[in-house]
């Protein structure tokens, strides 16, 4: 054993060295004109006064990778450049868009970046550049005035997945920043060439001249390198006088200005986190163009509108507001001309009475807006609509409700011209100007205009507490057993804690945070009374489109609790802060006195921790236990006869090859091969072999690794080999007869082979272990499938794989598994590899490639989420509350390695968590508590990032409002994770009565307390009425029902489901949204990306809804059922499933075609959509009515009565009973 | 320490602790000293156990993996220890002695018949064992041993000497 692993060693070292040299240095081939301006910023940044931004000094490993590449999305870049706080885009580009040739029409090339986003640059092999162009325009906004600031990095935008609308967005804010930007800086220095700005004109210009830059992003390098250069030693750019140096200074600008932009997004992710959505600016132009006005420098802005983009330009104008204001507080620029500063005085002015308010009525209007999730982000994510739509929304109009409003609305800024038209633009700059200087003859305005800002602030937010159901409604009693109608047509909202209007702005959204009860009990004995479970619903590394990312060197935290500030502590005074976790005074270190944002000085109220309730650090050295680990992916894959018959190997190496540039990574990431039958092959794939070595190792008793460096490469420099392999693999085992499968053996080999660095094991697994360690016996009897008494075998059969796991998850490496089985597998026993090391469950049941194509799709589909998705290493994520609070259970995928530690060993944006809570002691001396959950990890760019989540809500003491503010879909999923629980310690039949009493004791404890009604009725408050309905649906879930025959594997699948899904993604899985699809119409659809997505109503769970003459689609998380009736219109099935009639349709359906018809497109869309919203790429069968098929679809209806269980109104009857014992 | 042990004491175990054991004539009067001396001993060892499982309970937050390590070891030498003397006490025909010890060997059995599952000694899990449930019962149970074994510590000593004088 030991000659083996020993020979190869001395190569394997050699090899190292310049790996990690490379990464230490910015690697990378054809990167090396990247490098060095990489390295030149951040020095400059070093002598950036404030002390912000330098985070790379911590990280000189990480900054290396960072530069490699303009493709792959760093965004270090931009943050080595110097900003201190960024928001920044996924797929930031290194480098700005500013050509050295372009450099005459600057201006105008970034412009275009900026605005246009049209498709193919996105799409294009520089999204980042783009991006680039969007900070860069972002630069020239305040360029004028500022000293230094910081930069917009769209950080997590899944940008990265292409071009679709969100990016666009995305794109759009520094546009609008860019534009007036632009202006101001003509205003300044008149002498500045003007030549892409063309007034009336043409985006089509712009958009070739874009070309330009796009192409080149590397040279463009040399543009960031020179930027700082000039920028930092001077906060003041030199005057202008000549051209060409005007040109510089102007680039200048750019790293001059980035806190503009940085604040520019900084609010814009607040509008985004909050609110959700930007739709607002798409109601609500006029809204927006206030907001732009009250911004000095934002006349310009108005041009854009009459671009298709203008919604979101104008949305980001707004939600810039603040930022110039701000900067224009802090200095006074001399040399700046007249106009240029009054408009900072103006700034001045107006900074006091906007700061708070400013972003926020979009925010809301957008809420308001109604407009659907976005695609990437959230989009399943139930209550707060995402910000894509702008596309769409008429430009038009905007302008010229504009002109009216901007006198009421602009408050902030008093800015409004009435007569400010779109018109106008940039013809106005110079006018613009001049008129600035007027502007305190409107000093009146800018009193008046708060009024109706005000008022229309409040009005949005009566709106949408009175949409999300706070007291009243939501107490209002529903008499169960008469209310037929129980289910809303429109998908139920979280309901929002009942806060003042500020602290609700500030709230951490619903989707990645959700608390059972909105309206926290006072002591546990209120808990107690009100019979509702108490806890937290996480989704903590969710996609996000917008995340405000904070570099500073000192990570503000309570000083005895560690919580991290957030908007929801107090500010004694300027100097201390009180946590509101613990209540402890802390002290304000100097760095966060000065806010990089508004550049303002004692402001720490206004920095964007305290401004945003999500938040990523940039973690210094203090939170690292070694050096960030690269990437390592090692798969670990099943080849015996059974794996080879069902043929997952193709599709998988296929995906592979598909997806192997885009695996998250940077120059360090390494993979590895691994298969079994009854050995273990190894495959050795140093660079510098002709071909890949495979080593078998036959020794499953006491495994070994061959050539232990050899065996994980580096994927760039073994590219070729790794691509070999993966050719080869698929018919590399075609005639094997293996039937055993040594997983065991093979698992203990990969944690070897991962311990070193830690990382992510994937296992492709397609029967029962049968050889050496772990191996399993069948312990299903397929007799009981459908008993309804006893189920047994829930729990692991050996703790094998537990031990394996806890073992990986110390070394930092997570199990991914994708079984893939025909036949019982023991997923109860092998799933605990991936539950306590913080992996990911698959599950295929009956895979084969061909004659299950519908599964082999999926498993496409799903390779393709699972490999390209964001993933975290060595992450660890803790959740603190409140004093008085604490943390009872938690449940997800994770080993919890204290009271509130978990340890995650890879954290990734599909993991959801859920956590019971107690009321330790009576939370009577506080109004408000608060959750926090910080989740610390390892970017896959080698970077230490902490993500904050924090929550607040609002503490009750009277039972009413208790119920008032139950989150019913929160509570019903931390029943189902307890439920879980209880069916593997205890019993399925235990946990089934559990569930029922919950429903029983909740109901009748708000009879008797709250409620005046007779018992005679089953009375609910309105945000309970869900509950039975809820409880009933999980009762008949694959999980938890009995009666019904149902494998155990999918049974212990489901049960995986429960406790590693999001909220979101389960609520689908429990209760499946069932609409009618043969009579789609465009009324009330939405747009997304150009396509127009009907939005059907929600019909109820119950066969009395389908009718013979309708089809039927039924949306269950992870599959769609399309039932067709039998007397369907023929016109429906020909046009949208391309068969002549019913007849004619065939048994197994899992297409749509793509027909030229209006109704298949509308069929088609709407599919996508619900399709694009989840990680799991859900299957679609055609279900006819009389095929054997239905059942399946008829098992989902959960209201109706089966064989084996209550239907909806028997249920309510039972619970009555019950609670009249 | 004390004052907290007879604050969570199993109600039936402390209710006959002396005074009844005078009913219990000395059989085999050298045999049934020696059981007690016998059981005083190693009721010494298992109150050194039952601190053990306190402080290693109040420390599992630490590392509970560690700590379940160090943990699962004992528990089958306690179990095996209190069972002994159980015996010990049978063969003396100590009944009232050994009816009081019944309750905690009838627990034991029961711990031992629902452990999770799991290839080593012991009954803890590091991956459940933080479960405010699990935890808050298994420190309730370090404290109630302690309590118990303190209080039969003294039964013990009475029940020697008791044996040796009226012998």
């Amino acid at each position: 054993m030991s000659a083996p692993a020993g020979s190869p060693h001395p190569a394997a070292g050699a090899r190292i060295p310049p790996k990690l040299g490379g990464a230490a240095a910015p690697a990378g081939p054809g990167l090396g004109p990247a490098r060095p301006q990489q390295n030149g910023p951040a020095q400059n940044q070093m002598q950036v006064p404030s002390g912000y931004g330098l985070h790379h000094q911590n990280y000189i490993a990480p900054s290396g990778h960072y530069s490699q590449g303009p493709g792959k999305m760093t965004s270090l870049p931009l943050d080595t450049q110097r900003e201190d706080y960024y928001s920044g885009l996924y797929t930031v580009p290194t480098q700005n868009v500013v050509t050295p040739s372009t450099a005459h029409q600057q201006p105008g090339a970034q412009q275009m970046y900026g605005r246009g986003p049209p498709a193919p640059h996105i799409a294009g092999s520089t999204p980042g550049s783009f991006q680039g162009a969007a900070s860069s325009a972002s630069h020239l906004h305040m360029s004028a005035s500022q000293p230094h600031s910081s930069f917009v990095n769209h950080y997590n935008s899944p940008a990265m997945y292409s071009a679709n609308s969100s990016v666009a967005s995305q794109g759009f804010p520094s546009t609008c920043g860019h534009y007036t930007m632009s202006t101001v800086s003509n205003a300044a220095y008149p002498s500045v060439s003007y030549p892409s700005l063309p007034a009336g004109d043409p985006y089509g210009q712009m958009f070739t001249s874009q070309n330009a830059p796009t192409v080149r992003p590397v040279t463009d390098n040399s543009f960031s390198g020179q930027n700082t250069a000039i920028s930092h030693p001077s906060p003041l750019p030199p005057p202008p006088s000549q051209q060409h140096h005007q040109q510089q200074s102007l680039s200048g600008y750019s790293t001059l200005s980035w806190s503009a932009a940085g604040l520019l997004s900084a609010q814009d992710n607040l509008v985004r986190n909050h609110t959700g959505s930007l739709a607002a600016a798409n109601n609500n132009p006029a809204n927006t163009v206030a907001d732009s006005l009250s911004c000095p420098v934002m006349q310009n802005v108005l041009p854009p509108k009459s671009s298709p983009v203008a919604p979101t330009v104008l949305s980001s104008a707004s939600s810039a507001r603040m930022p110039p204001t701000a900067n224009q507080l802090v200095e006074p620029v001399a040399s700046v001309t007249q106009p240029s500063e009054l408009l900072q005085q103006k700034g001045v002015d107006s900074s006091s009475t906007t700061s708070s308010a400013s972003p926020m009525p979009n925010s809301y209007d957008a809420l308001e807006g109604g407009s659907y999730p976005d695609m990437l982000s959230s989009a399943a994510s139930s209550p707060a609509p995402d910000p894509t739509p702008e596309s769409d929304p008429a430009p038009a109009p905007a302008p010229a409700p504009a002109a009216p409003q901007p006198s009421k609305l602009a408050k902030p800024f008093g800015y409004g011209y009435p007569t400010l038209q779109p018109g106008y633009q940039n013809a106005a700059a110079p006018l613009n100007a001049g008129l600035q200087p007027g502007n305190p003859v409107y000093s009146g305005f800018q009193q008046y205009p708060q009024y109706p800002g005000m008022n229309q602030l409040s009005s949005s937010l009566g709106g949408l507490s009175l949409q999300s159901s706070p007291q009243p409604e939501s107490l209002r009693p529903v008499n169960l057993t008469q209310e037929r109608n129980i289910l809303p047509t429109t998908p139920v909202w979280a309901p929002v804690p009942n806060l003042n209007l500020e602290l609700k702005k500030l709230n951490c959204s619903p989707d990645s945070f959700r608390c059972t009860l909105t309206n926290i009990p006072q002591t546990q004995a209120l808990l107690n009374k009100a019979k509702l479970p108490l806890g937290l619903l996480l989704h903590p590394f969710r996609d996000l489109t917008q995340l405000p990312v904070i570099t500073s060197n000192t990570i503000v935290r309570c000083r005895s609790c560690r919580t991290y500030i957030n908007p929801f502590v107090s500010f004694i005074d300027q100097r201390r802060w009180k946590c509101n976790l613990c209540y402890r005074v802390n002290d304000v270190p100097e760095e966060f006195m000065y806010n990089p944002l508004t550049r303002s000085y004692g402001e720490p109220h206004k920095r964007p921790e305290v401004q945003n309730s999500t938040v990523e650090f940039i973690a210094s050295s203090d939170y690292m236990l070694r050096p960030p680990q690269p990437a390592v992916y090692l798969f670990v894959l099943d080849v015996s006869h059974n794996a080879v018959e069902a043929g997952y190997l193709t599709i998988l190496c296929h995906s592979l090859l598909e997806n192997l540039d885009k695996l998250p990574g940077d120059s360090r990431t390494r993979i590895g091969f691994m298969t079994f039958d009854s050995t273990i092959h190894f495959y050795n794939l140093q660079e510098g072999l002709s071909q890949p070595q495979m080593l078998i190792v036959s020794d499953i008793d006491d495994v070994f690794l061959p050539t232990p460096d050899s065996l994980l490469v580096n994927l760039y420099e073994s590219k070729e080999l790794i691509k070999d392999l993966l050719n080869a693999l698929p018919n590399m085992f075609t005639n094997t007869r293996e039937t055993h499968s040594a997983l065991g053996p093979a698992l203990q080999a990969a944690f070897k082979l991962m311990s070193p660095t830690g990382g992510r094991v994937s296992v492709f697994q397609t029967q029962l272990p049968s050889l050496g360690a772990g191996l399993l016996q069948s312990r299903e009897d397929p007799n009981q499938r459908s008993s309804t008494k006893v189920v047994q075998h829930l729990g692991p059969a050996t703790d094998f794989y537990k031990k394996l796991a806890l073992d990986c998850s110390g070394q930092q490496t997570a199990v991914d598994l994708f079984l893939l089985s025909s036949q019982y597998s023991d997923l109860a026993s092998l799933a605990c590899m991936s539950k306590y090391s913080a992996g990911c469950i698959y599950y295929y049941p009956s895979f084969h490639y061909t004659h299950n194509p519908s599964q082999a799709e999926k498993l496409q589909k799903d390779l393709k989420r699972y490999l390209t998705r964001k993933i975290g290493f060595e992450a660890v994520m803790r959740i603190r509350c409140t004093k008085g609070l604490s943390m009872h259970t938690f449940h997800g995928n994770f080993f919890v390695r204290s009271t509130d530690l978990l340890s995650l060993a890879n954290i990734n944006p599909d993991a959801g968590f859920a956590v019971q809570l107690s009321i330790e002691e009576s939370l009577t001396d506080t109004s408000l508590v608060c959750f926090q959950t910080a989740l610390l990890y390892t970017s896959s760019k080698g970077e230490r990032r902490i993500r904050v989540h924090t929550l607040c809500s609002p503490v009750v003491s009277s039972l009413a409002d208790v119920y008032a503010g139950v989150d019913v879909q929160a509570a019903i999923c931390l029943l189902a994770n307890m439920a879980v629980d209880r069916s593997v310690s205890s019993s399925l039949s235990d946990a089934r009565d559990a569930l029922v009493n919950a429903v029983v004791d909740s109901l009748s404890a708000y009879g008797s307390t709250v409620s005046n009604l007779q018992h005679s009725a089953l009375v609910a408050p309105s945000s309970l009425k869900l509950f039975p309905l809820y409880v009933l649906a999980l009762l008949k879930q694959k999980a938890f029902r009995t009666g019904t025959s149902t494998r155990l594997d999918d049974r212990v699948y489901a049960m995986c489901q429960i406790k590693s899904q999001p909220l979101v993604h389960l609520m689908k899985m429990i209760h499946p949204n069932l609409y009618r699809i043969d009579r789609l119409t465009d009324e009330g659809a939405v747009h997304v990306n150009d396509r127009v997505v009907p939005q059907p109503p929600l019909q109820k769970l119950s066969a009395e809804k389908l009718t013979r003459e309708g089809a039927f689609l039924m949306d269950c998380g992870s599959v769609f059922y399309i039932w067709i009736g039998k007397g369907c219109d023929n016109n429906f099935i020909e046009d949208v499933l391309g068969y002549p009639n019913f007849a004619s349709i065939p048994q197994k359906m899992t297409h749509l075609p793509e027909l030229d018809t209006l109704s298949s497109e509308r069929a088609r869309s709407f599919i996508t959509w619900l399709r694009d919203s989840r990680p799991l790429s859900p299957v679609l069968h055609v279900v006819k009515d009389e095929s054997p098929a239905k059942t399946e679809f008829f098992q989902h209806l959960i209201e109706d009565r089966t064989e084996a269980a209550f239907s909806y109104y028997e249920f309510l009857l039972h619970v009555q009973q019950q609670i009249c014992k | 320490r004390e004052n907290e042990g007879h604050q969570g004491p199993a109600p039936p175990f402390s209710a006959g602790t002396g005074a009844a054991a005078c009913s219990s004539p000395a059989t085999a009067f050298t045999f049934a000293a020696f059981c007690y001396m016998l059981a005083l001993l190693l009721t010494a060892a298992l109150i050194f156990f039952a601190i053990w499982h306190i402080i290693a309970f109040d420390e599992l937050r630490l590392n509970p993996i560690a700590q379940c390590n160090t943990l699962n070891p004992l528990v089958l030498p306690e179990y095996l220890i209190h069972a002994f003397f159980c015996v010990v006490f049978l063969c003396a025909a100590e009944w009232l002695t050994l009816g009081l010890n019944m309750p905690l060997l009838a627990g034991h059995i029961w711990r031992c018949m629902s452990r999770p599952v799991m290839s080593g000694p012991g009954l803890y899990d590091p991956t459940t064992i933080m479960n405010a449930d699990i935890l808050a019962y298994c420190q309730k149970e370090g404290w109630c041993k302690l309590a118990f074994y303190l209080l039969a510590f003294f039964y013990y000593l009475y029940g020697m000497i008791y044996v040796l004088v009226s012998s």
